[in-house]
């Protein structure tokens, strides 16, 4: 029976236009559109394939955002067991020392063996927060890990390396994973499911009071990049742009 | 705290990353702004002779027998001893499967700030590359205390961080106790049915491609290009494509006459494997997409619309 807890935050869907806030130095979060990291996706996977392999509870936690509900019902409908949401200040955006002291906080409580996060969010600045996590739990961290298989007191974790190679690390409980990918793609869930949760399911609200910030990044600006030299952009319709790619193709004696 | 940029250099079995070197030099320009030194810190066993060649003005060595291949538990050991000691005005870890493990639990556990996803020094500060390479992040470092930094490529060459002639190495006492973390073996990369790294002409595709059905289409342009199709991270761990034919950090380095980029946004990540393709061309809806930033040719257009008068025109052709 493993008490595996797994953390997960919300992050910009970059797809969207992103700006910077009038202080110059953090996201805008007004228009900013947010969706679970797709690595907490991972991890969720990989949390709910070893319950269903060996046994265990699943503890989800996340701090309040917009669509935070819906992600944690969406988690619960895959088949978690508990939801916990932490509430504090987070609206403006905190860095994820301030996050890891609070997940760390909520974590504890639970006495988890094992303990799965994303490897990395796309907007992390001050480091991940899994071995943030760690080490405020006292607990070792192995990250950019895609399989993991636990037997009693300890867990194998595939580690990958550049170019497919793979290190088995063998990590003594509890531990703190940053899972890159799970054994198997995220599932999917029927909305109708998710609905069904939203009834059923309940959400454990904790507050965490004052966030410690220390340890972040001392970030004097922000801004957008811009290339020196940006791609030649082909115009028009799509028989135009298909008709200039193989004159292209052409040139470089590709066909 | 003095003035110099620690370097932890990355090998792995019996070879120095690429990253070490592109960290060495991103570190010779930040110790210009402090008007420190730069300082490779090594760790291994019976691993010196990989100090030959670094770009640094000298080594500090670590050896034990945990060190002897990379695990975390050992390496942050290691590390924050040193580091309480030397006190370096900064010090540079990969942002990789090694230098994500440690950078963070020592920030953690020395109480020291943290940087991550460097990719440039401007005059003395830190400009990060985040959201997938949309937004940029100056940072200054911290004048009481070691500032810690996780370093990806982009910025600068692996060549800028080497050196002709050897560094002077010292060594330093290590002590580890019971480390919780193992090494039990490697697992070779599966045998793949094409190298993508020996292709002429790749079609990559991206997130955008949106089912596996559809791989299809890129499969088609590839036979009339002759070529191979090739994919970005979330496609392969959807299942869609194996390992073998990812691009990017985790995946292959590529560089084919050709990459075609069908609905990738170009993350720092996937780019690391593609930016020295001779001719990059992108096809994105989105106009501000990254990759355009280092495509050759560029089409703001949906992929879907453009893949049939493409393959129409290339049967024309
Ligand atoms: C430790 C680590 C290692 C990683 N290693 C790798 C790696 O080796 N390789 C890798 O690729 N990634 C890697 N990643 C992931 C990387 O950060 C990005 O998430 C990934 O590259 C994004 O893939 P994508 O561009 O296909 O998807 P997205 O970023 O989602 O982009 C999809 C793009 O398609 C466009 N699009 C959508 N529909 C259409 C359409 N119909 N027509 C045209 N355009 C369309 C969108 O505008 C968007 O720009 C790694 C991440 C981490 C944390
Ligand atoms: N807001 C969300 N919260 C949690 N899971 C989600 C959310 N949106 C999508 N998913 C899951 O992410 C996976 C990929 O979904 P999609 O990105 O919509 O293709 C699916 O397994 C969905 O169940």
């Amino acid at each position: 029976m493993t008490n595996i807890v797994v953390l997960a935050k919300l992050v910009p869907d970059l797809v969207e236009e992103l700006e910077i806030a009038e202080s110059g130095t953090a996201l805008d979060m007004e228009w900013l559109r947010l969706i679970i990291n797709e690595f907490d996706n991972h991890a969720t996977e990989q949390a709910i394939i070893l319950k269903e392999r060996s046994g265990g509870e699943v503890t989800v936690i996340a701090p309040e955002a917009e669509g935070a509900n819906e992600m944690l019902y969406t988690i619960a409908a895959k088949g978690a067991d508990r939801l916990i949401m932490l509430k504090g200040d987070f609206e403006d955006g905190i860095n994820n020392h301030a996050l890891a002291r609070a997940f760390a906080g909520a974590a504890k409580e639970l006495k988890p063996d094992l303990v799965l996060t994303g490897v990395q969010a796309n907007d992390d600045l001050d480091g991940s927060v899994g071995p943030l996590v760690a080490e405020y739990l006292g607990m070792s961290y192995v990250g950019y890990i895609s399989g993991v298989s636990v037997s009693g007191e300890t867990v194998v974790a595939r580690k990958e390396y550049p170019g497919g190679l793979i290190a088995e690390m063998e990590v003594t409980l509890p531990a703190v994973l940053g899972i890159q990918a799970g054994e198997e793609p995220p599932r999917y869930v029927a909305i109708s499911k998710v609905r069904q949760m939203m009834k059923t399911a309940t959400i454990d609200e904790q507050e965490v009071g004052d966030l410690d910030a220390s340890g972040g990044a001392m970030v004097q600006r922000m801004y957008v990049p811009e290339a020196a030299e940006r791609a030649e952009m082909l115009e028009g319709d799509e028989e135009e742009v298909a008709a200039r790619l193989v004159e292209i193709f052409k040139e470089a004696g590709l066909v | 705290m003095n003035q110099d940029i620690f370097v932890v250099v990355e090998h792995l079995r019996g070879q120095v990353a690429d990253i070490s070197y592109i960290m060495l030099a991103a570190a010779r320009d930040l110790a210009q702004a402090t008007g420190g030194e730069v300082v490779a810190v090594l760790l291994g066993h019976n691993a010196q002779a990989l100090a030959s060649n670094l770009a640094a003005n000298h080594v500090l060595y670590g050896d034990h027998s945990s060190l002897a291949e990379f695990t975390s538990d050992a390496y942050t050991q290691a590390l924050a001893g040193l580091l309480s000691k030397e006190a370096p005005r900064a010090a540079f870890f990969g942002s990789t499967s090694i230098g994500s493990d440690v950078a963070g639990v020592l920030s953690a556990r020395l109480g020291l700030p943290l940087v991550s996803s460097c990719v440039q020094i401007a005059d003395g500060n830190l400009i990060s590359q985040i959201c997938g390479g949309k937004i940029m992040a100056e940072s200054a470092l911290s004048d009481e205390v070691t500032t810690l930094v996780t370093v990806i490529p982009g910025g600068y060459k692996p060549a800028q961080g080497q050196a002709q002639t050897s560094p002077a190495v010292t060594t330093f006492e290590v002590s580890i106790a019971a480390p919780r973390v193992s090494l039990k073996q490697y697992i070779e990369p599966e045998v793949a049915d094409v190298d993508i790294s020996a292709e002429n002409v790749l079609i990559a595709v991206g997130r955008g491609i949106q089912t596996e059905d559809n791989l299809e289409l890129a499969e088609e342009l590839a036979e009339l290009l002759g070529g191979v199709v090739c994919a970005s991270r979330p496609v392969v761990d959807q299942g869609w494509l194996p390992t073998a034919r990812m691009v990017g950090k985790s995946g292959k380095s590529v560089k084919p006459k050709l990459y075609l980029a069908l609905g990738i946004s170009g993350a720092p990540e996937h780019v690391e494997g593609m930016a020295d393709a001779e001719m990059i061309i992108a096809i994105n809806m989105d106009p501000d997409a990254p990759i355009f930033d280092i495509a050759t040719y560029g089409a703001e257009i949906d992929l879907f619309d453009l893949i049939d008068p493409l393959l129409e025109a290339l049967e024309g052709a």
